[in-house]
């Protein structure tokens, strides 16, 4: 070998494929010198190998096929890779084409359609554009190679591959802009397999009677006010980072620590509406300033010398228990100052940040912090207003949905209802509640079908175990990394299982996971289990899940017990491992010695009526009863006074413009219409027994006259009244009055309002402080409202109103704008500095006026006080009837005071208005429904479930000393007349054991906290276990 | 106490807990990661309610260095009083305690809410620091509990046996222990 001799080509034109072939010009040879010559050959397919079969169509060389499927023209024949008419193919493209046509193999052999894999592709994840503007571009870190010149006569890799520091560099310039990458780790690593990525969106056909839109609210996006440097300068946190920096499962697991260095921060300053009440948001958020004042709170518990700093225009506090809050934040060294901040500036070198803020007095002052939070507004949802715009629901002007004063909920399509934040901001009880009006107004308007698609759980029978020795089967969760890394679970397992009685012990990732709880459900199987611990978290949250497995199991849910090695172990003993291990092997040795002696327990069932006592005809009962009504039940609607209507019957129009006495009277002639619904005016409840399901009361008239109904739930809706404190000339001077009282002279034209030249509002006439420190929440709207009215039928007319706080809360503020706007004069006043009111002569108010820095005195015609709302007449003899506990400020307490706004502690018994706390119209009515929603999921039952957890006589030792029946809370025990002992109604025991411990002879037991259950976890823990 | 200089000395505290206030308030001093002593073990009730006075007293007798109750804010019970109930069964083993000897500050009643997580670290921060003060249970003999003891006294007869005999007898009361004590 010494040369290779070639020709010269040139390419042709292109064929039916675009592909230009070399085409070989005549006569142009020459030669290269060589010893070695390699071929590069180049493929084909061999296309005779498809001429047997028949019906493979083909396209040149290559076998046709269908792109998405790889199904050649005939049935059961595949191709894919070089073949296929893309082929030749890269070894990627000829893996994928093996993979797809493997899976269409498998669905043609299973008998199912040829569905193409890939014809729904992923959604390609695409950097936000404006993300992308905020980033500066950075060239691509150069690849270092290796010089030509030493790459001659070698074999060295060319490229030579990044440094560590090159590649993070490189690494960085990431935009993040894809969330997910397919790399399919996480599929791998999750033990139950529950990721699954091909899952695609799907669209479902569903016909329902009724839409509820509960589409939340959007965070505002602070970035969007430069003038604050949030995402320029890092130690600038919006809220809701702040929150989940201040979170235990957070990014820094809980230490405050400013992002710029990772430095506790001591200086630490919130700036309160940032997003709401300015020029493009005329509204308040209603949530910031309780939110603002708990991260505050939980600042100094995290970091224990900061004090920190709330800059803020009023403290909105009108929830239920939100004033002795934000006072709590006050003792704890938060420091509230009324200034709204213009700008943030950043120190260059220390990333501290400066504040510039003006005090009241107007003097200026800088103040150094190392971290601010910015208090960011709600906006309405987007994704809410996509989907009104879909329904075709009207928005408002601030682009939340319009809803109507006196019909909250309804949206201005028939049969959709908006609950939550996307009407209004509003806070979780106020959701809360809406959710169960929304379910509500649905039963009413699906009153024919309900019941109708509804599906009961089937479970085995329940295995009889009395009769078996104790078979403990022990689970110890790691959950996740929250125990295990702590912990030592596979020691913890293994004590277990040295314990009396237990017959397998094991330790797993997830008790709740699905897999975990289909193992207990094999253990119980194979070891005939009787009785199963699950050492994880906390029973209050994942009792429930474990003991619907024990009865899917076969066992009783009762024979369950929990060991709290998380929430009381792990996490608050990480520092000291071993303790929490020895902590944990002595929990679940407790709970191994309860378990052995657990009961089966039963449920009863018990049936109940159908029917409902609304106490109170004012605006809440009025609606809770027709909403029970409209859902079919009967109804008694009781009234104190002559007449529906409560106070609103006082009202004249509201803040909205709207005048109730309208509403009043429609819903007055409904409830008159509906068969199912009885009125008693001018009576009271005289008498109340029994338990849900099963009350029987008596109804007493003012003649005497006792009506005895029997009823399954009741609602006590008896409203608020105004308390006429002893401040500011009140009822010693005609020209002072109350908000009440101002409604009803601007009712009757009243000639000391229509002619009077000034006016002046006191808001706050004896509330947040001495024995009122609450809030009544309406009485800013109340004001507002009147300063307005008064402002507009004379301009001319000076209105002053002193308010300590103005809470205008959520779209109401449009209105404080507007009052400012008409002229209305609002002066603010401290519990030390109130205004003084002449006691005689002419009418004159004083006060000092911190701008000028002295005290005036102005004449006034007329004064209004905003007085405290007290709970209503009888409330304190209603609350000793139905032992529902009332709270300091007289309001009846709830069960929960975010999740369960309007149930009592006492099942069957619900609140709604102003009983509740004070609230205005269209808050109440909302309520209202709400407390017809629960009742209604009682009545809906045809029989309740009680029983369990109970409290049950012994009559063989029984005394009939009376003890029992004297400090039982709710009156059950009773002297059984025939045998003279005391008795117990199951249904009717509420479970707190009171009796038992009472008891002198010990006759009474308390299922499943009996004395040898409660004896045997103490014994258990000093218990040695070789 | 003569031992309570023992500087390694890690107390055994039962504490008596309301389902619906402090066992809740001790999951929220979990949820927050905040830090306390390991010396607690909680037993749930359903409300305070049900603690009673040989509850307590068989804890110490037991072995445990102090015993306390957690309920609800007074006028917050969820079953109306049954906190208050338990602030007098407490006082009445205060009294009992001091007859015996024994120091009252080893049994105590608190309160909290339910939202109350810090005050629930609060208060076994400081009662463990009260029961490092008074030092071991004296009923506690080194290295052997007096269960235990009165256990192997009473030949293992110490639990009831089986479950079915407890739900014919839920009163049963457990073997005596008396024999035990010292002192």
């Amino acid at each position: 070998m010494t040369a290779i001799r070639l020709q010269r080509c040139k390419l042709g034109e292109p064929d039916e494929r675009g592909r230009r072939r070399p085409e070989p010009i005549p006569g142009a040879f020459f030669e290269i010198p060589c010893e070695t010559v390699i071929f590069a050959v180049g493929q084909a397919i061999v296309g005779d190998f498809a001429q047997g079969l028949a019906g493979v169509g083909l396209e040149g060389d290559q076998v046709k096929t269908d792109d998405s499927t790889l199904a050649t023209g005939r049935p059961g024949v595949f191709a894919g890779g070089d073949a296929s008419p893309k082929g030749p193919l890269t070894a990627i493209e000829a893996i994928a084409a093996g993979r797809k046509g493997a899976a269409s193999v498998h669905n043609y052999l299973r008998g199912e359609q040829l569905v193409s894999l890939w014809s729904n592709p992923l959604p390609e994840a695409r950097p936000d554009d404006a993300e992308v503007k905020k980033v500066t571009r950075q060239e691509r870190s150069p690849m270092p190679e290796h010089p030509g010149a030493e790459r001659r006569r070698n074999w060295v890799e060319v490229r030579e591959g990044y440094t560590e520091e090159q590649a993070i560099a490189e690494a960085k310039r990431c935009l993040q802009c894809a969330v997910c990458s397919e790399c399919m780790e996480c599929a791998r690593i999750c033990p139950p397999k529950a990721l699954i990525h091909e899952e695609r969106d799907s669209e479902l056909d569903l016909e329902v009677g009724a839409v509820v839109l509960a589409t939340g609210y959007d965070a505002y996006d602070p970035g969007s006010k430069g003038e604050y440097g949030y995402r320029r300068y890092p130690n600038v946190l919006s809220a809701l980072e702040y929150e989940r920096m201040l979170s235990a499962s957070g990014p820094t697991i809980g230490e405050v620590k400013r992002p710029s260095d990772g430095a506790h921060p001591h200086n630490v300053a919130f700036i309160q509406c940032v997003g709401s009440r300015d020029q493009k948001h005329d509204y308040c958020s209603s949530v910031c300033c309780i939110y603002a004042n708990k991260q505050a709170m939980l600042t100094t518990d995290h970091v224990p010398d900061c004090s920190p700093d709330v800059f803020l225009m009023d403290m909105r506090a009108q929830g239920k228990g939100f004033d002795l809050f934000y006072q709590r934040a006050v003792d704890r060294g938060v420091n509230f100052i009324r200034s709204r901040p213009s700008a943030i500036k950043e120190d260059p070198l220390t990333k501290d940040l400066l504040i510039n803020w003006e005090d009241e007095q107007g003097v200026l002052h800088q103040n150094r912090y190392d971290m601010v939070v910015l208090s960011v507004g709600l906006e309405p949802a987007r994704k809410g207003q996509e989907a009104a715009g879909r329904l075709g629901i009207a928005l408002n002007r601030h682009g939340f949905c319009d809803l109507k004063e006196f019909d909250p909920l309804q949206s201005s399509r028939e049969g959709v209802f908006v609950i939550g934040p996307f009407s209004e901001p509003k806070d979780i009880p106020d959701s809360v509640a809406q959710g169960s009006a929304a379910a509500a107004r649905v039963m009413a308007q699906l009153a024919d079908s309900r019941g109708t698609l509804t599906a009961e759980p089937v479970y085995p029978p329940e295995r009889d175990v009395s009769d078996e020795e104790p078979r403990v089967g022990v689970f110890v969760c790691h959950c996740g990394s929250n125990i295990a890394s702590v912990v030592d679970v596979k020691d913890v397992a293994e004590h277990a299982a040295k314990l009396p009685g237990v017959q397998c012990s094991t330790d797993t990732t997830y008790v709740c996971a699905n897999d975990s709880l289909q193992l207990i459900r094999e253990k119980i199987a194979e070891h005939d289990l009787n009785r199963v611990v699950v050492a994880s978290c906390t029973p209050r949250t994942h009792e429930p899940i474990f003991q619907s497995t024990l009865r899917e199991a076969g066992l009783n849910p009762f024979l369950f017990e929990m060991a709290n090695i998380r929430d009381q172990d792990s996490w608050v003993h990480k520092k000291e491992p071993d303790k929490a291990t020895a902590k944990a092997r002595d929990l679940v040795r407790m709970s191994v010695a309860r378990a052995r002696l657990l009961a089966p327990l039963s449920k009863i069932d018990v049936p109940l009526t159908h029917s409902a006592l609304v106490i109170g005809g004012g605006i809440a009962g009025m609606t809770a009863a027709g909403s029970l009504g409209d859902m079919g039940y009967e109804v008694h609607l009781v009234e104190r006074a002559s007449q529906l209507g409560g106070r609103v019957l006082q009202v004249g129009r509201t803040i909205r413009g709207n005048d109730p006495a309208r509403i009043l009277a429609t819903l007055e002639q409904r409830l008159i219409d509906n068969p199912n619904i009885h009125i008693y005016l001018d009576s009271h409840l005289a008498d109340f027994h029994g338990f849900v399901g099963n009350f029987s009361s008596v109804i007493e008239d003012k003649d005497g006259r006792r009506t005895p109904v029997d009823h399954g739930v009741i609602i006590v809706a008896i409203g608020a009244r105004e308390e006429r404190v002893d401040l500011y000339q009140l009822d010693r001077r005609p020209g002072v009055v109350t908000e009440m009282d101002l409604e009803r002279m601007l009712k009757e034209h009243d000639p000391r309002v229509t002619e009077a030249g000034s006016v002046g509002f006191v808001l706050c006439a004896g509330s947040l402080e001495g024995d009122h420190p609450y809030c009544s929440r309406v009485c800013c709207q109340h004001g507002v409202k009147n300063a307005i009215e008064l402002k507009e039928r004379n301009p001319s007319r000076p209105v002053y109103v002193w308010f300590k706080e103005m809470r205008t809360f959520g779209l109401l503020e449009e209105y404080y704008t507007r009052a400012r706007d008409l002229g209305v004069v609002f002066i603010r006043y401290a519990n030390g500095n109130r205004p003084q009111v002449s006691s005689e002569g002419p009418l004159t108010i004083s006060y000092h006026e911190t701008a000028l820095n002295r005290d005036v005195s102005l004449p006034l015609d007329l004064l209004v006080l905003a007085v405290p709302s007290v709970g209503a007449e009888g409330s304190v003899d209603l609350s000793k009837l139905l032992k529902v506990p009332l709270q300091r400020d007289s309001f009846f307490q709830e069960a929960h005071v975010k999740l369960r706004p309007v149930d009592c502690a006492s099942e069957g018994i619900f609140i709604c208005g102003a009983a509740h706390y004070p609230k205005s119209i269209d808050e109440t009515i909302s309520q209202a429904y709400a407390a017809a929603g629960r009742a209604a999921a009682l009545l809906a039952k045809q029989v309740i479930k009680a029983g369990g957890v109970v409290a049950e006589v012994d009559q063989d030792r029984c005394a009939a000393c009376l003890t029992c029946v004297r400090v039982c809370p709710y009156s059950v025990p009773v002297i059984d007349s025939e045998v003279k002992k005391a008795r117990i109604e199951p249904a009717t025991c509420q479970g707190c054991g009171v009796c038992v411990s009472e008891c002198p002879v010990k006759a009474i037991t308390l299922h499943h906290y009996t004395d040898a259950q409660i004896l045997a976890k103490e014994e258990a823990l000093f218990m040695e276990v070789s | 106490m003569a031992d309570a200089a023992q500087p390694d000395f890690e107390p055994e505290i039962i504490v008596f807990a309301c389902h619906y206030c402090a066992y809740a308030a001790a999951d929220l001093a979990g949820v927050m990661r905040l830090d306390y002593p390991s010396s607690i073990r909680i037993i749930k009730l359903p409300c305070t309610g049900k603690l009673e006075v040989i509850h307590l007293l068989r804890a110490i007798e037991a072995g445990a260095d102090g015993v306390y109750a957690a309920g609800c804010l007074e006028g917050e019970c969820h079953y109306l009083k049954g906190n208050l109930w338990a602030r007098q069964r407490v006082n009445h083993v205060k009294k009992l305690l001091t007859e015996m000897g024994l120091e009252p500050e080893r049994v105590e009643m608190y309160n909290m809410s339910s939202a109350m997580g810090v005050r629930f670290a609060e208060v076994a921060n400081e009662f463990t620091a009260r029961i490092k003060e008074l030092g071991p249970n004296p009923v506690k003999r080194k290295g052997v509990s007096p269960y235990a003891a009165a256990r192997e006294a009473a030949s293992e007869i110490a639990l009831p046996e089986d479950t079915d005999t407890v739900a014919d007898q839920p009163n049963r009361p457990l073997a005596p222990l008396a024999t035990t004590k010292e002192g």
